[in-house]
């Protein structure tokens, strides 16, 4: 049985839901103005009010209880696809890994080649493949921190899928959520996607070294994220080149 | 694409609620939706009968009720009505509104039979 939320299966990671084959097919909704009698149907009207991230927030929870039992530092790592995370994720763990225990979750549609990755570090790492579906949900950590065996105390970083829209819904139980944004996306970014940056508590400009050669304006960006979420801690480095990485490295030991 | 996992979810909590008050269909799904939330009322309803096919919700109406967005200015403490999370106060124009409604994707109720 799982040890965070109990469900009675040891490992959940088939790439497919329920229901998610029926996308193949093709339907249109209907909806109409007008009003029924629905007490002469044998209808009844039932009141719900339930939130409909309820399930998923629940299991962030339980997750996030975990976490604090056992002196795990979760960040879950949000960006469009190919902003970086990996590499940066790689370069932290070089700086790192003879200093604390640190484990790696990886978010992606299809492949293992993410989890290579940080594998190649020494560092454990298990690779998700959310098939269709767009983000990580917190049942899915949660089963993926049991089958990791994430050791007590540890740096756990959790690659998101590459989207920058559907994992700001879904809360995986982080202490936070971290933004990477890189230069060659444009620095009109936060505000063509505000959600993730409402929900991030810091933004990390990445790709710095490649400035000179597009017109991202870092001052507008952070100006940019800042119209949204006042309260977004900025960093802004270079993970390929290593450069300006201590900011982010004291980020980490002060959080 | 996160618009069918909400509906799976929705899903889920009408079986749910089909074991705890015993009935067997449902005819009529009443959600509200928040203006600030992450999903598109569209998308929602595009959706809404392809997850529901072959379930308990096959041929439900889906009724969408939309929820302003609000908040508070920072600034001027006066209340502000949001279309995006980067709206700046109407009042004195600052930016950072915090957010006190709108986020929210909530199912009200259910005609069932």
């Amino acid at each position: 049985m799982c040890g965070i939320c109990g469900c009675g299966s040891s490992s959940k990671f088939t790439p497919l839901k329920p229901h998610q084959n029926v996308l193949q097919q093709h339907s249109h909704s209907h909806h109409h103005d007008h009003s029924h009698d629905h007490d002469t149907h044998g209808e009844r009207m039932i009141r719900v009010e339930q939130d409909i991230l309820a399930k998923n927030n629940s299991y962030a929870e339980q997750n996030r209880k975990y976490f604090q039992q056992h002196g795990i530092f979760a960040l879950n790592f949000v960006s469009s696809p190919g902003a970086g995370k990996t590499t940066l994720l790689v370069a932290t763990i070089n700086a790192l890994k003879n200093t604390r225990p640190i484990a790696v979750i990886e978010g992606d549609q299809q492949t293992d080649l993410d989890a290579d990755r940080i594998r190649a570090t020494g560092v454990a790492a298990l690779q998700i493949n959310t098939g269709k579906a767009c983000h990580l949900d917190a049942h899915d950590i949660g089963h993926a921190v049991q089958d990791l065996k994430v050791p007590d105390n540890s740096l756990l970083a959790i690659e998101n899928v590459g989207n920058l829209v559907c994992p700001s819904s879904f809360d995986l139980g982080e202490a936070h959520k971290v933004v990477v944004l890189s230069v060659t996306e444009g620095d009109d970014k936060p505000l063509k996607y505000p959600d993730m940056f409402h929900a991030a508590d810091l933004m990390i400009i990445n790709k710095i070294d490649l400035l000179p050669y597009t017109n991202f304006d870092v001052e507008r960006c952070i100006e940019f994220a800042k119209r949204i979420n006042p309260d977004i801690e900025v960093l802004q480095l270079s993970a390929t080149q290593e450069q300006s990485l201590d900011a982010w490295l004291e980020w980490l030991n002060q959080h | 694409m996160h618009e069918i996992s909400l509906l799976e979810s929705v899903l889920e909590i009408l079986e749910a609620q089909a074991t705890q008050q015993g009935f067997e269909r449902v005819k009529q799904v009443v959600l509200e939706i928040g203006a600030l939330s992450c999903v598109e009322a569209d998308a929602l309803r595009f959706g809404f009968d392809v997850v529901m096919k072959n379930s308990l919700a096959e041929h439900a109406e889906l009724v969408i009720i939309n929820v302003a967005g609000q908040g508070v200015c920072p600034n001027c403490q006066q209340s502000v009505l949001l279309e995006t999370l980067h709206d700046p106060c109407h009042h004195c124009g600052s930016f950072g509104v915090k957010v006190v409604q709108g986020q929210a994707m909530r199912i009200k109720e259910l005609i069932v039979t």
